[in-house]
Parts: structure tokens; C-alpha cells; sequence
């Protein structure tokens, strides 16, 4: 455990001390407020509308305006694409920079196991996730102030963040861990989390058996009935044990050096 | 202390280390010579259990490097021949991290931080980023970090590669002074560097081992006769059958001169002869000019290059 908090906050404080943390918070945060600001300036203009109709036609026969469904399920569906292109670069330096200067060769020579390694990075790369998705909880608190959304279904889509980053950064540890070069790393883990992203794309040309399977793979798939505020335990389990495979990859990947004899 | 039992190393078809066997006793400095290239990483990298041997055994404080890994990793000091140093920390900041997975006690910790600063001359530049600091400053971080938890065994790979000449000699006396608290292997490619610090040596070639001993041992092993060197004035071709002709002259090689006037011979003998005064007798009564003659001792270098070229082994 001593080991783990070790390379935790080493991790995590490495991080912090390049300009790393605060430029893709920065990045991300600028991205994610645009998308914002035009979601509910086309919620305003939707209000609008409907307040004019209703006018002119009476009350009856007026969809409800849902504060929830249009703007926090959109601006969360938006929000999810901006970390699959953002999560390569938090976790391509883990491992293949410590290939790259050699700093491998002291982790590996010390007494700390590979899974004590692994899961500090993964941990402190979560954090720093979670930090950034954590300040997009801004947002939600201007919706608070000028309107009443239903805080279920945002929590319940924080938990569904948590979830598919984690599945996010499994994969990028995975890539880091194949390579000492830090632009591989980033191509690998983009090119697999795309694929995971649009795999149920190819269900509707599949079989049906064949289709279910490719359905079940996709991360979207999963994250809407968080995003609709619906914990099932099937779908946390799915990211659990995605996490927990691409992890138990990243130690096999990480020890082969200690088989090929 | 360590064991090393016909250990073997191949990548894919190429045999990086082959064969070797060696011990080294608790508390001796044991250098690791040969040229670049002939094993001497590959060898330490398993003695540490970076990798695994494709054959034989090693064992460190008698626990086995594959077996019982965890054991011989909380024993071992390793500084690799790049020094494994995070450039963003600082001095303490970085030691302090590897103390905690090497698995210092958090009690002991700030002590053994400042104790092995204050040995490795850094103390001064504890809160300096590493990234700041010279080459020399960062191998010794590199020698701290391998010295922070006080470790029975430290295999340094190339300590002193590309230092400058009086950071090499501070190296150097800082190995020196460790020999006596820990068992150290250190590898290098400089043959003065295991003559002035290394009580052992074990010289290696192409993957495998072709001499061990003492430097002494190894000298008087390789001894077959002694040299001389004469500088003799006279054409050549006359020179040099005469002292061939001396009894116990084994070999006369003209080494340079204009080959007219002068000519300066190495003269290799039978052990234990000396030829000297009959050497001198007949090149005056010759005729020719006796300028300068000194026995050859035989230095390190002499042996490095026997066991490591080929016309020697083969």
C-alpha cells in the first residue's frame, strides 16, 4: 500500500509540476464551456419559440420543455467525445517515458510489485481526471441558479464518467506500456478508443448474436442509461471488468520481459 | 555474497552472455572489465532481475535472482549505465521517493536521505530540480539513489562514463570508501579505473569470461617472459640479428627509427632471464650505440588486450 501511495503521488505530482495538468484542464475546460454556453443558448431559443406558440395556440398540446434532457444529456454527450480525444495524452508519458529515460529499470529493480506500479499510475491518472470533470460540476450550478434540473440524473452521470474514464485511461496504460515512444502511445490508445466508441456501428450489418456482442462492446451503449439517470449494475460491471482486463494486459505486458529468457 | 553458475543470456539466436561462473565475497569491490558491448550489462541487469537468464543460476545473499526476486531486490543497489533520474524533482524530493519503494522504513527515512546525501556530496543541492543539474551532480544523485536504503549489494554499470577527469577521481574515491560497508560490482570499459579501485577483476569478451583474479594474480598468470626495450643506434638490419642471436631472446621487434641510423626494439625474453648485461656487451662490441635500455613491466593494459583480442585466444 506504501508502495502504491508512492508512485501515486509521484505521479500525480508530476502532473502538476509540468505545465501538462493545467493545459489539457485548460483545453478541456474551454472546449466543454463553448459546448455549454451553445447548448443553452439553443435551449433559450427553444423557450422562446414555445412561449410564442403557446401564445398564439393556447397551453394544450405543448411538448414539455425538460431542462435535464436538453441540455445536461446533450452537453454530457458532447463532453464524452472531448475525453476520448483528451485521455491519450493524460496517459501516454506513464509508461512510455519511463522506457524512454531508463527510469524503468529502477521501478522494475525495486521491491514494489508490477500490480503496485500499475495501479498507482492508473489511480493518479484517474484523479486527474476526475479533478477536471469534477470542475465541469460549474455548469450544472449556473443550470441550479437560473433553473431546476434533476440532480439524479447529473449524479448518475458523473458515476457513469468516472466509470468510462476509467475504462479510458485502462486503455491508454495498455498502449503506453506496448511502446517507449510517446506519439505511438497517443495513436494507439486513440485508434483503440475510437473503435471501442463506434464498434456498434457495425451491429446493424452484423447477425443477430453477432450484433448483440458488438452492441455490449460499445462504450456509448453503456453511458446513456447513466446519462438518462439509470444506475444498472450490468453496466458498471461492463466498465469494471474492462477496466480490470486492460489492466491485467498492462501487467502481462509490462512482466514479459521477465519470461523471454 | 553473490553467485554466478554458468549463467547464460541469449537474444533470439545472438548469445549476449555465455557460460559464466564467478563468486564475489561479502565486502570486495569487484570490477567488471571489458570492452563495450561483451555482456557486462546484460549480466548485471539480471543479477538485479531486470532480466531473466536464458540458462544457469545467480543468487544474491543466497536468494535465488528468479525465484526469490523480491528478496534480492530489497538487497541491491543499481545505478545503470543511464542514470534513472525523473528531471522534474528535485534532489530530495526524487530520493525520497525511491527510499519509500525501496522500502525504507518512514521512521529511518530522513535520516538515511541525509546520510546518504552528506556521503554522496549533494546535501548542498537537495533542493535543486535534477534537470538543473551537471552531469557529474546527476550521477551522483544516480550513486544515492542507489545507496539510499542502505543496501548489502551495489552493482554500479559504468559509473564513471562521461564525467570529466577530477569528477571521475571523486567517483572513483567515493566506491573506494563503500567497499567497506557493502559488496560492489562495477563495470567498466577504463582499464586504471578497476587497477585503482577494484580488489578483483573479472574480465569479460564477447559474453564470456577469459580471466579472473586479482590484479596481481592476473598479471603473473599471463606473465610468459619479460620485455625490454632498447634503443639502439646502427642500421637495422644489422641490429636486429644480433640480438637475436642473444641466448634466451625469444623475439626482437623493431619498433620505430629511420632504420638506418637508429632503431628502437622491444625485446621479448624467457621468464626469469635477465639479458641486460650480455645485451649491452654485444652491441657495443658491435659497434653500435647503446642509447636507452629498461625493462617492460607488464600493465594492465598488456593484459586487457591479450584477453580481449583475438589472435590471443585463438
Amino acid at each position: 500500500m506504501r508502495n502504491l501511495f508512492a508512485i501515486y503521488s509521484k505521479e500525480l505530482r508530476s502532473y502538476f509540476v509540468s505545465p501538462v495538468a493545467y493545459v489539457i484542464a485548460g483545453v478541456f475546460l474551454f472546449l466543454s464551456g463553448y459546448l455549454f454556453r451553445n447548448i443553452l443558448m439553443q435551449f433559450n431559443w427553444w423557450c422562446l419559440q414555445f412561449a410564442q406558440r403557446s401564445q398564439m395556440m393556447g397551453a394544450q398540446g405543448m411538448p414539455n420543455l425538460n431542462l435535464n434532457e436538453m441540455v445536461v444529456t446533450q452537453f454530457f454527450g458532447v463532453m464524452d467525445f472531448i475525453w476520448l480525444l483528451v485521455v491519450p495524452m493524460l496517459t501516454m508519458r506513464l509508461f512510455a517515458e519511463e522506457k524512454k529515460n531508463g527510469t524503468i529499470e529502477l521501478l522494475m529493480t525495486s521491491p514494489i510489485s508490477t500490480a503496485q506500479m500499475l495501479l498507482g499510475k492508473f489511480l493518479a491518472c484517474l484523479s486527474l481526471y476526475s479533478i477536471i470533470v469534477a470542475l465541469t460540476l460549474v455548469y450544472c450550478f449556473i443550470l441550479e441558479a437560473y433553473g431546476s434540473p434533476d440532480w439524479g440524473p447529473i449524479f448518475s452521470a458523473y458515476l457513469g464518467y468516472l466509470l468510462l474514464g476509467g475504462a479510458f485511461i485502462a486503455v491508454g496504460v495498455l498502449a503506453s506500456a506496448l511502446t517507449e515512444n510517446q506519439i505511438v502511445a497517443v495513436l494507439l490508445s486513440f485508434g483503440m478508443l475510437l473503435m471501442l466508441w463506434l464498434i456498434d456501428w457495425s451491429a446493424s450489418f452484423a447477425g443477430p448474436t453477432a450484433a448483440k456482442i458488438l452492441q455490449y462492446l460499445s462504450f456509448i451503449q453503456h453511458l446513456q442509461d447513466f446519462q438518462r439517470g439509470v444506475i444498472d449494475t450490468k453496466d458498471v460491471i461492463f466498465y469494471l471488468s474492462f477496466i480490470f482486463f486492460c489492466l491485467f494486459l498492462t501487467t502481462r505486458v509490462l512482466e514479459s520481459r521477465r519470461w523471454r529468457r | 555474497m553473490i553467485e554466478v553458475n554458468n549463467l547464460a543470456k541469449y537474444y533470439g539466436e545472438v548469445a549476449a552472455v555465455e557460460n559464466a561462473t564467478f563468486r564475489v565475497e561479502e565486502g570486495t569491490i569487484l570490477g567488471f572489465l571489458g570492452p563495450n558491448g561483451a555482456g557486462k550489462t546484460t549480466t548485471m541487469r539480471i543479477l538485479t532481475c531486470y532480466l531473466p537468464p536464458s540458462e544457469g543460476t545467480a543468487s544474491v545473499a543466497g536468494f535465488d535472482v528468479v525465484e526469490e526476486s523480491m528478496e534480492v531486490r530489497k538487497r541491491i543497489g543499481y545505478l545503470p549505465e543511464q542514470p534513472p533520474l525523473y528531471n522534474d524533482m528535485t534532489v530530495l524530493s526524487y530520493l525520497r521517493f525511491v527510499a519509500k519503494i525501496k522500502g525504507v522504513p518512514g521512521g529511518q527515512l530522513n535520516g538515511r536521505l541525509d546520510e546518504t546525501m552528506e556521503k554522496t556530496g549533494i546535501a548542498h543541492h537537495r533542493h535543486t530540480v535534477i534537470g538543473h543539474l551537471s552531469k557529474g551532480y546527476k550521477q551522483r544523485v544516480g550513486l544515492a539513489q542507489a545507496l539510499v536504503h542502505n543496501p548489502q549489494v551495489l552493482i554500479l554499470d559504468e559509473p564513471t562514463v562521461g564525467l570529466d577527469p577530477k569528477q571521475i577521481i571523486e567517483i572513483r574515491e567515493l566506491i573506494k570508501g563503500l567497499g567497506s560497508d557493502h559488496t560492489v560490482i562495477l563495470s567498466t570499459h577504463i582499464l586504471p579505473e578497476v587497477g585503482m579501485t577494484c580488489e578483483k577483476i573479472v574480465v569479460i569478451n564477447e559474453g564470456r569470461i577469459v580471466g579472473e583474479g586479482t590484479p596481481e594474480s592476473l598479471m603473473a598468470e599471463l606473465k610468459e617472459g619479460e620485455s625490454l626495450r632498447a634503443h639502439i643506434s646502427g642500421p637495422v638490419e644489422q641490429v636486429q640479428p644480433l640480438l637475436q642471436s642473444i641466448d634466451g631472446v625469444v623475439e626482437v621487434i623493431a619498433e620505430s627509427g629511420d632504420g638506418e641510423k637508429e632503431g628502437i626494439y622491444t625485446v621479448a625474453t624467457v621468464a626469469d632471464r635477465d639479458v641486460r648485461d650480455e645485451l649491452a656487451r654485444k652491441v657495443i662490441d658491435g659497434g653500435f650505440g647503446l642509447r636507452e635500455l629498461r625493462p617492460l613491466d607488464m600493465t594492465l593494459e598488456d593484459i586487457y588486450l591479450r584477453l580481449t583480442t583475438e589472435e590471443v585466444s585463438a
